[in-house]
């Protein structure tokens, strides 16, 4: 179901949120922002594609939103990482480690 | 816990659908504004920066969706959706509609109505009785005997007194009696139980009390009766103040203490009980005498039940060390005796034993029916598919999942079973009053209580069956039509072809299914069917146009005495009734219900084996017996008017008692011992069936009635009168001998024999039933498919035909392929039966499980089925006009 931007590996983008909402609450445009900023400008993050995976995070209860309002005082809803959510990073951060490490492995095999 | 909370988060989403909606557009508003905002700050005109945001987010409305799909409790949502377009397609073609709900209904119908029809056999056979799962019936066995053998008073009160292990143990045997009520008079039926029968089972009568403890012992001292609610209602009007009227039964006047629920019937499946007594009330409804202080005469059924936790196991290992300890202590009566649990379902001494394997037999015919009917709804939804390919390649070009294809195609098949269930549901409802109606009444007066309820076990069992068919029914075509060629597809929109594609084989495929499925069933039914047959048409050895009647002194408290001479001067008097060509007096008829009388033997010059128990059965009967009843004489003579008191105890055998016993020698005039008599064999009788025709041959012997009386015999007539004009000139003997007295209404002995044969002609009944059934739901799917997969060959017919090919060669073509699936069915469906009905063994009489002529029917109706089934579509295609069949 997910759609996002071909350089993006399937699957990552849960992970890639989670970690851009790791210190600070964020609204959406604020999450593409970071994980623009963080990867150096290598990622690009489709905003549309952004909120299906927001919802599925919310709905899995690893993060949560409210209201609130932006930098320039525009209406925005902020989300934030949950105590399971937190858990969820670590875990996946743990078994994208190990297989890159395995991919890595594989290619740089004679 | 944070899959529990996706779930409800979901769930809840549902519900608040619209709610949710709005606040994601409004989220994703401000998003856009915001990015807006950037794109103006960064010096872009307000205008195209709002047009250049929405390109960077992307499509709006398509993200929304993909959103409120990741929210939403998305499948429930789509179910709501796939049930809504499923029930106006189904709506679109009500005859494919009815067909396949008709196929369904009929095959989950007749499985709900078997099932709580089994269920209220096995699983809680006995209404209101609390703790049937600690309910065990006491199966006791003498080794070197086969089946159930009876327990004596005194040894089901050793086994009482010394177990620890159960909770109680209760007395059951099964009597009857003559119940007159006012003008009134019916046999009724009832039970002799220990009086602690209602308190063990937690029945509680409605009026009055159950029995106290003293008044199950004492020899006829406690004449008290506890009376069934129908009997209540029925017989005595309901009357509220029935508790203190007296009754008299067996001609002793009886006190009704109380009267049960009405739900209650007793514990005997198959019947229904008027009335209860205590044990010591034995003799007054025994015509074989006092029991309860005699270890050797067995005639209790009863049951136990255990302690909480305790396991059938330990109670039989209890059981036995009871056994040897009592085979140690009473050597001359209980050596080999054994007892232990059977479950309620295979209670010895009931219907229940017999049931169990009818009840299989026809659990699997039922389901052999659900698969067929499902074979067949597979292969409309197959065809349907076809006529559908359009809108699903529609579907699949426009974006959709297969996966969502084939769980639209799943509830469309969901929708048609449940309605076809709750059809099912009605139909069992009427089927199973129906199948109860169709069971013969075994005897006159006996009540049948088949309890067959349609309650929540059944309801969902049903269920599951209901979806476990739409998984076999509709999951396959699903997946098959959700299997397009995109392409392919779209570019060309032919019309199937004959044969070829993967969807052709698997139609195939079900029709193969089909055909073995019914031809399975067809031989079935045919083995069955010729085994009633043959066992209607098989004599049992005598002649059963013997007109019965008798009059019932026992009821009317006729002492030894005054029987005696009251049967000899009717004997007398019967033989000068014009018509009689001779009479004769038995104990028991043949296939009758009651107990021969049976004791232990001793054999001059025979030495039993440490083991054998030498008991056998025998019947008492007067002179003319066996002339009456034509029964040859193998050797000797037949008892004569002299066989009596004063003469020497006499005895005839029969062929089989003869040959085991005296092998090699002239058993005429050797002896054998009988209760301390010893007696003179007289004669050797041909063997006869005893009780029922599917017994094995056994030795039998009979003794003079005169030498060994009862009180109760049966009179038997032979004459070529009707028993009607036979029971006017009766009426008028029995009257002149005791006016008070009138004979039992006469019947020939061959109802008696067919009452005998109840439960083979039930499940014969059944199976056929089922059986029919199963070839027309067969034969409608053959049709149909056959039909339908030479209207998609149309077009290469068409081809042919303009191409040259004559109609008669089509015709052929056609024919012959539709013949050869059929022939490759038949033979995977006799394999099968081959190996399927040798299970049915015991329900066939003299018939071979493989059985030539059953096997030739089903294979001759099974290939006129598939002949017509194939001719006549493949008729009208040929004459269908190329030109058009091109063009189409």
């Amino acid at each position: 179901m997910g759609k996002e931007k071909p350089d993006l590996v399937y699957g990552t983008l849960d992970m890639l949120i989670l970690k851009a909402l790791q210190h600070d609450p964020r609204h959406g445009l604020a999450i593409a922002d970071r994980i623009q900023q963080m990867s150096k400008e290598i990622l690009h993050v489709e905003q549309g594609s952004l909120y299906p995976a927001l919802y599925r995070l919310e709905a899995q209860g690893w993060i949560k939103a409210e209201w609130g309002t932006s930098d320039n005082n525009r209406k925005a809803r902020y989300y934030t990482l949950t105590a399971a959510g937190r858990k969820q990073l670590a875990a996946e951060k743990e078994h994208w480690a190990r297989i890159t490490k395995g991919i890595n492995l594989v290619l740089a095999g004679a | 816990m944070p899959r529990f909370r996706a779930w409800f988060s979901r769930f809840f989403g549902l519900f608040s659908k619209k709610r949710r909606d709005e606040q994601m557009t409004e989220e994703l508003e401000a998003h856009l504004e915001l990015l807006t905002h950037r794109k103006i700050a960064q010096g872009m005109e307000p205008g195209p920066a709002r047009t250049a945001a929405l390109r960077e987010f992307g499509g709006l409305e398509q993200i929304k969706e993909t959103a409120r799909e990741q929210r939403v409790w998305l499948t429930a949502d789509q179910f709501w959706q796939d049930l809504r377009f499923g029930a106006r397609m189904l709506w679109r073609s009500p005859g494919f509609s009815i067909l396949a709900i008709l196929c369904l209904t009929l095959g989950i119908g007749t499985n709900a109505a078997v099932l709580s029809w089994i269920e209220g056999i096995l699983v809680r056979p006995y209404p209101l009785v609390a703790h049937q799962d600690r309910m065990f019936a006491l199966n006791a066995t003498t080794r070197g005997m086969n089946g159930y053998t009876g327990l004596s008073y005194p040894e089901f009160l050793d086994y009482e007194k010394n177990s620890t292990l159960f909770e109680s143990f209760i007395v059951d045997r099964i009597t009857g009696t003559t119940l007159s009520v006012g003008d009134r008079a019916e046999r009724a039926s009832g039970a002799i139980v220990s009086a602690n029968y209602f308190d063990a089972l937690g029945v509680q009568p409605i009026l009055g009390r159950g029995f106290r403890p003293e008044e199950g012992t004492g020899r006829n001292a406690h004449p008290v009766t506890v009376i069934g609610y129908g009997t209540w209602k029925d017989r005595y009007g309901g009357d509220p103040n029935i508790i203190g009227r007296t009754q008299y039964l067996n001609g002793v006047q009886h006190t009704i203490i109380g009267v049960v629920p009405e739900k209650f019937h007793g514990t005997f499946i198959g019947y229904s009980f008027s009335f209860w007594v205590p044990t010591s009330m034995q003799e007054t409804f025994d015509t074989t005498g006092y029991k309860l202080e005699d270890r050797g005469a067995r005639w209790i059924e009863g049951y136990a039940f255990l302690k909480p936790g305790v396991t059938r196991q330990q109670a039989d290992a209890e059981l036995r060390a009871i056994s040897q300890r009592l085979e140690k202590d009473y050597p001359e009566t209980n050596r080999g005796r054994e007892l232990s649990l059977s479950p309620l379902w295979r209670t010895p001494f009931d219907q229940a034993g017999n049931m169990t394997s009818t009840l299989a037999i026809t659990m699997a015919v039922v389901f052999f029916v659900l698969l067929i009917a499902c074979a067949n709804v597979s292969n409309l939804l197959l065809a349907r598919s076809l006529l559908r390919r359009h809108e699903m390649t529609m579907r699949l070009a426009l974006g959709a999942g297969r996966r969502r294809l084939i769980q639209q195609l799943f509830t469309e098949g969901l929708l048609l079973s449940f309605i076809a269930a709750a059809g099912g549901i009605a139909v069992a409802y009427w089927c199973r009053n129906a199948l109860v109606l169709s069971f013969p009444s075994p005897a006159a007066g006996i009540v049948i209580d088949l309890p067959g309820q349609i309650d929540w076990r059944v309801l969902v069992v049903s269920a599951a069956v209901c979806i476990l068919a739409t998984l076999v029914f509709a999951l396959v075509p699903a997946i098959q039509a959700s299997h397009v060629d995109l392409s392919g597809a779209l570019k060309t929109e032919a019309g199937g072809v004959l044969s070829g594609s993967s969807r052709s084989r698997l139609r195939s495929g079900l029709v193969l299914v089909q055909v073995s499925l019914s031809f399975v069933l067809l031989a079935g039914t045919g083995l069955v069917l010729q085994s009633l047959q043959r066992m209607q048409n098989a004599s049992p050895g005598f002649s059963t146009d013997i007109i019965v009647s008798g009059a019932d002194l026992f009821s009317a408290g006729y002492n030894l005495e005054r029987a005696k001479a009251f049967h000899t001067q009717l004997l007398d008097r019967a033989r000068q009734i014009p018509g009689v060509e001779s009479a004769s007096l038995a104990r028991l008829i043949p296939f009758s219900y009651g107990v021969f009388s049976s004791a232990p033997l001793e054999i001059d010059g025979y030495q039993p084996a440490p083991d054998e128990q030498l008991n056998l059965s025998y019947n008492e009967v007067a002179e003319d017996y066996f002339k009456t009843l034509s029964i040859p004489m193998v050797a000797g003579r037949e008892f004569q008017r002299t066989d009596d008191e004063n003469a020497v105890p006499a005895a005839i055998i029969n062929e089989t008692m003869a040959a085991k016993y005296w092998a090699g020698k002239d058993p005429i005039g050797q002896r054998f011992k009988l209760k301390d008599r010893w007696l003179q064999i007289v004669g050797v009788a041909r063997n006869v069936n005893y009780e029922n025709k599917l017994e094995l041959p056994r030795s039998f012997f009979y003794v003079p009635t005169r030498q060994n009386f009862f009180v109760s015999n049966n009179l038997l007539i032979r004459t070529r009168e009707t028993p009607g004009a036979i029971r006017n000139a009766l009426t008028r003997e029995v009257k002149a001998l005791d006016p008070n007295l009138a004979p039992t209404a006469p019947f020939r002995v061959k109802e008696q024999v067919d009452r005998k044969g109840y439960t083979q002609r039930l499940a014969t009944t059944l199976i056929a039933i089922f059986g029919a059934m199963a070839v027309f739901l067969a034969a409608i799917g053959l049709y149909g498919v056959m039909s339908y997969s030479v209207s998609q060959g149309t077009r290469e017919l068409g081809l042919r035909m303009a191409l040259g090919a004559g109609a008669a060669d089509l015709l052929r073509m056609v024919v012959a392929r539709g013949l050869r699936l059929t022939l490759a069915g038949i033979f995977l469906g006799a394999i099968a039966a081959l190996l399927l009905t040798r299970l049915m063994g015991n329900l066939l009489y003299q018939v071979s499980p493989r059985d030539p002529i059953a096997f030739g029917l089903a294979l001759v109706v099974m290939i006129t089925v598939a002949c017509v089934a194939c001719f006549v579509p493949a008729r009208r295609a040929t004459r269908i006009d190329p030109v058009r069949a091109l063009r189409v």
